[in-house]
Order: structure tokens, then sequence, then C-alpha cells
């Protein structure tokens, strides 16, 4: 019974391509991606609404506001109303934009976030595309993502949306280091680039009951903050939201857009937020397994989408609580913390490797990272450097 | 199957290197140089190398095409402005493509029939990197830590 609920969207589709027996292969192939590609940009989509409208209602939590609460049962058809908000408001083009780019900056960001969301593994044999090299694909694709905001504030024509881009590509180019090195060391130690087979080596438990998810090494635990900053980072999100600000740079890359342009920018910018959240799953807490294994019952795809669901409580939780940095403070932290921590933490995977992936190996792997962290917090402690503050000017 | 989508990948990646190379405005012919790195990226997947493809998008567009527009946003002026057609470029670009094409038509390699190749995957390629091509690879990373220190010391701000 549970294997049957558990495989229902594989035998789901199965049944969906019987209707095509008999019709020659490179149709099927096609209705099977077209498939895919449905049922992905149906979750996500309700994802996204669903998602705005729970995280508005959790920031008011926090901040002691009900938040919205007017449309439908609970504010719950709240995106609805600002879908038909966004739709049917007028889209404007500055007259000295240039059309072209200003068009496809929108298409071309929210393509690179769907596409990014194609490799990963929502549960046992649910991986919508299986490419032997996954986990390089995603970073491909999102590396992408940079000239789409490139597009967009150079498109635009306006000092604030060229500002604007450039502190984003900044601080994406700065951040795509720490978030590639650290999944390295889940690549090293799987031996593959393959999503699926990184979320097969995180099945079965240790002693019994501790699964084996990378996120219980000490290596992995490091290696998954550090993605999670980056990830921060990567979709914009405080406390790393600097390319938007209202009193310095407008909406930065995003100042010229209106209606649905703007709409599709903010899409991306959460369906950029579930890839990268849903990447973390697989790679460091054990994708689709249960964590324990009484509840193997329950279906591989509700654990994947509830360990989305926590990281996602996350992300809202930390924009409710902490206040912006300041975009020099975030480069700093990339080049001097983020990228070294990255480094130990792929030393820190081989010397677990090579003591025999056990106790042994977790006690020593954690003396590397916490020398390599005391080491840093020694020599970037900048407590006793505070002078009175002197200004610079150009010349 | 392979190729009508061979015929239009290289249609659409000629097109996008015509237009990289005659249209008016820098910024344009840049992004539309990105298409063309992409289209060549399609052709590494199309022969079944994917995981060639993956990097050129990576580098390439990642990479290189920012590169490349960002070198345009810092050193010009008058990107709005009309650059012009550059016919010694026109004379170099057919010279190397005929050079290419002879050489290509020259090689005996070439005339047999392709052999049937295995599939690749990432471990081969990894395996193959980290034994009979370890110092090579070890000098490209040499040479990339060089050039990223090089760089430090360019933005390093002169104490006093």
């Amino acid at each position: 019974m549970s294997v049957s609920i558990d495989q229902i969207f594989v035998s789901g589709k199965r049944w969906l391509l019987s209707w095509l027996a008999g019709t020659p292969d490179w149709a099927i192939q096609i209705a099977s991606s077209l498939i895919n590609i449905f049922a992905l940009l149906a979750v996500f989509l309700t994802l996204f609404a669903l998602m705005s409208v729970l995280e508005r209602k959790i920031l008011g939590r926090i901040q002691n506001r009900y938040g919205p609460n007017r449309v439908g049962p609970f504010g719950l058809l709240q995106p609805v109303a600002d879908g038909i908000k966004m739709l049917v408001k007028e889209d404007i083009v500055p007259v000295r934009a240039d059309k072209i780019v200003h068009f496809l900056a929108p298409v071309l960001i929210a393509a690179t976030a769907i596409l990014a969301l194609g490799i990963i593994p929502y549960g046992r044999n649910l991986t919508p595309f299986t490419i032997d090299g996954g986990i390089l694909f995603f970073f491909a694709v999102g590396s992408t993502t940079e000239l789409a905001v490139f597009m967009a504030g150079w498109g635009s024509n306006n000092k604030f949306s060229m500002l604007g881009a450039m502190r984003a590509i900044a601080q994406m180019i700065s951040y795509e280091l720490p978030l590639v090195i650290t999944v390295l060391p889940v690549v090293m130690i799987v031996g593959s680039l393959t999503p699926d087979t990184i979320v097969a080596a995180q099945d079965d438990y240790v002693f019994g009951f501790v699964p084996r998810w990378f996120v219980f090494t000490p290596w992995g635990a490091t290696a998954f903050i550090l993605f999670f900053v980056s990830g921060l980072v990567e979709s914009n999100r405080t406390p790393f939201d600097v390319p938007e600000g209202e009193s310095e740079i407008v909406a930065g890359h995003m100042t010229e857009y209106s209606g649905f342009k703007y709409a599709t920018f903010f899409m991306a910018e959460y369906i950029g937020m579930f890839a990268i959240t849903g990447l973390a799953t697989t790679l460091f807490l054990g994708g689709w397994h249960a964590p324990v294994r009484a509840l193997e019952f329950i279906p591989s795809y509700v654990w994947f989408f509830v360990k989305l669901g926590a990281l996602l409580f996350v992300y809202i939780w930390l924009r409710g609580t902490l206040p912006r940095t300041r975009v020099d403070q975030i480069m700093n932290f990339a080049w001097k913390f983020m990228l070294p921590m990255a480094f130990t933490c792929v030393i820190a995977a081989a010397v677990w490797h090579y003591a025999g992936r056990g106790l042994r190996g977790w006690l020593w792997s954690l003396v590397v990272i916490a020398i390599a962290y005391t080491a840093l917090s020694i020599v970037l402690d900048t407590r006793r450097k505070f002078a009175p503050r002197t200004y610079r000017f150009a010349e | 199957m392979n190729s009508a989508a061979f015929i239009v990948i290289g249609i659409l990646t000629l097109a996008a290197a015509l237009a990289a190379a005659t249209l008016p405005k820098l910024m344009h012919a840049a992004l539309s140089f990105a298409v063309t790195f992409l289209g060549i990226a399609a052709f590494f997947f199309l022969l079944g190398a994917e995981f060639v493809g993956l990097v050129q998008v990576f580098v390439y567009i990642g990479a290189v095409a920012v590169l490349i527009v960002f070198t345009i946003l810092l050193t010009r002026r008058d990107i709005e402005k009309d650059r012009g057609f550059n016919w010694s470029g026109v004379v170099v670009a057919i010279a190397v493509f005929g050079g290419l094409i002879w050489a290509i038509f020259k090689t005996q390699s070439l005339s047999g029939v392709a052999p049937e190749m295995p599939v690749l995957t990432v471990k081969h390629i990894g395996e193959v990197l980290m034994s009979g091509y370890v110092w090579p690879l070890l000098c490209v990373g040499l040479l990339l830590t060089a050039a990223l220190i090089g760089a430090l010391i360019l933005v390093m701000e002169e104490r006093k």
C-alpha cells in the first residue's frame, strides 16, 4: 500500500503515457518531458503562491500584527488577488530603454530559475530530468542569472538600475565560489555529480537510528551552513538584500519594471530560492529519505517537501529577525571567511574519508574545522580596531 | 532527429555569431556572442559530451560573457555610439576560416568512419584528469592561482 502511494506520481505518468502507445518513440519522449515540465511548473507555481502569502503571514506574526487576512479564508486567496493586480497593471517601458534587452531580461531570469528545478530528486524515482552532471547543470544554469540581471540593469537605461545590477552581480559572483566549493566535499565523498546517486548515498542509518545524512558529519554541517548562507545571498534575501533598497537605489535592477514583468522577477527570485533549498536538501539533508526508520511508510516526496518547507521557514524567520548588512561587509565576509571555510570543508571531508568514515574520521574532521574556524576568527577579529570614522572623497 | 537538431542549432549559432559581428551597438553584439556560446554548448550536448557542454555554459556564459559586458561597460564611454564596420576584421576572419577549412580537409585522421564512442561520464573524465593528465591540471591550477594573486595585487590599495 505504502509503496503504491509512494509511486503514485510515477504510475500516474505511466498511465498518461499509455494513451500514446503505438506512437513513435520520439513522440513518447516529448510527451514524457512535457508531463514532467507541467508537473514541475504546477507544483512550484502553487508553492510560490503559497509561499508569498505564508511569508507575509509569518512575518506578520513575528512583528506582532495580523498580515493579510481579508481575501478568502485566513487571507489564503491573497496571491490570487496579487496576481490579478499584477496582470492588469500597465506595463511601462521607459522611452530610452533598450526595448529588446529590457524585454528579454525577465524572460531569461525566469527561464534559468525554472531550469534549475529540473534536476532535483523530489522523491523515489521522481527526478524530472536525470543528467549525469546534474549538479554541474544546476550551477551552469544558475550562473546565467548574472547575465540576465545585467541585461535588466543595462537595458533599463537608468542609473539606479545599473548600480543595482552591479551590486547584485558583484555579490552573486562572490558567493558563487563558496556555493560551488561547499558542494565539492559531497561530490568527493559520493564520487558522483548525479543528484540521485548523492541521495542514494545518504540512505541507511548509523547505529540503527542516526540517518546517514551528510549534515550529521562535521564537514557536512559546516558545508551546509556555508551553503545555506550563500544561498541566502544568491537569492537576494535578508540579511543580504542590498541589491534592493528604497532609500538608496530604489528596486535595483528591477526599478524600471512594472506589472507582470516585475512579477516575473519576483517569481524568479522565489523559484531560485526553492531550487537552492531543494539542492541543499538533496546534498546535505538526505533528499527524500525519512529521518527515522519507523516513519519510512510516509511517501518520499512528503519528506522532501517537509525538509524544503523547514528550510524555507528559516528563510522567512531570518527575514523577520535580522537587520540588513552593508555591501562591503557582505563582500568581506565572502572572501575572507566563507571562501577559506569552504576550502576547509573540502580538506575536512578528505580527512573524514581517509580516517575510515567512522567515529575517528568524525573527530578528526571536527578538529580540522575547529582549527580553521578559530584561526579565521582570530585573524578577522575587528573588535579592537574601531577608530574615529574617516571620510574619503573622490578627488 | 539529430540531423534536424544539428541544422536548427547550426542556423541559430551562425545567426548569433553574425549578429555579434554586425550589430551596431556593442552591448547587443556582446549579448549575441553569449547566444553563440550557448549554441556551441548545444552542439556538445548533441555529440553526447554533456560535461563539456555544461562547462561551456558555466565558464563561457557565466564568466566570460559577464567579463566581456563588464569590460565594455567599464572601458568605453560611448557605448551607445555606432561602432562602424571593421574591414580588416573581415579579412582576418575569412583568412582564419579558410585556414581551418584547409587544415580540416587535409587531415588524414578524419577520413575514416567515426568509431563507436563509449558513453563518457563525468567519472571517467575525473579519473583521466587525476591520473594521466595530472601535471597539466596542476599547471593550469598554478597559472590560475597566479592570475588571481595578480588581480589582487592590481586592485590592492597602495599604502602611503
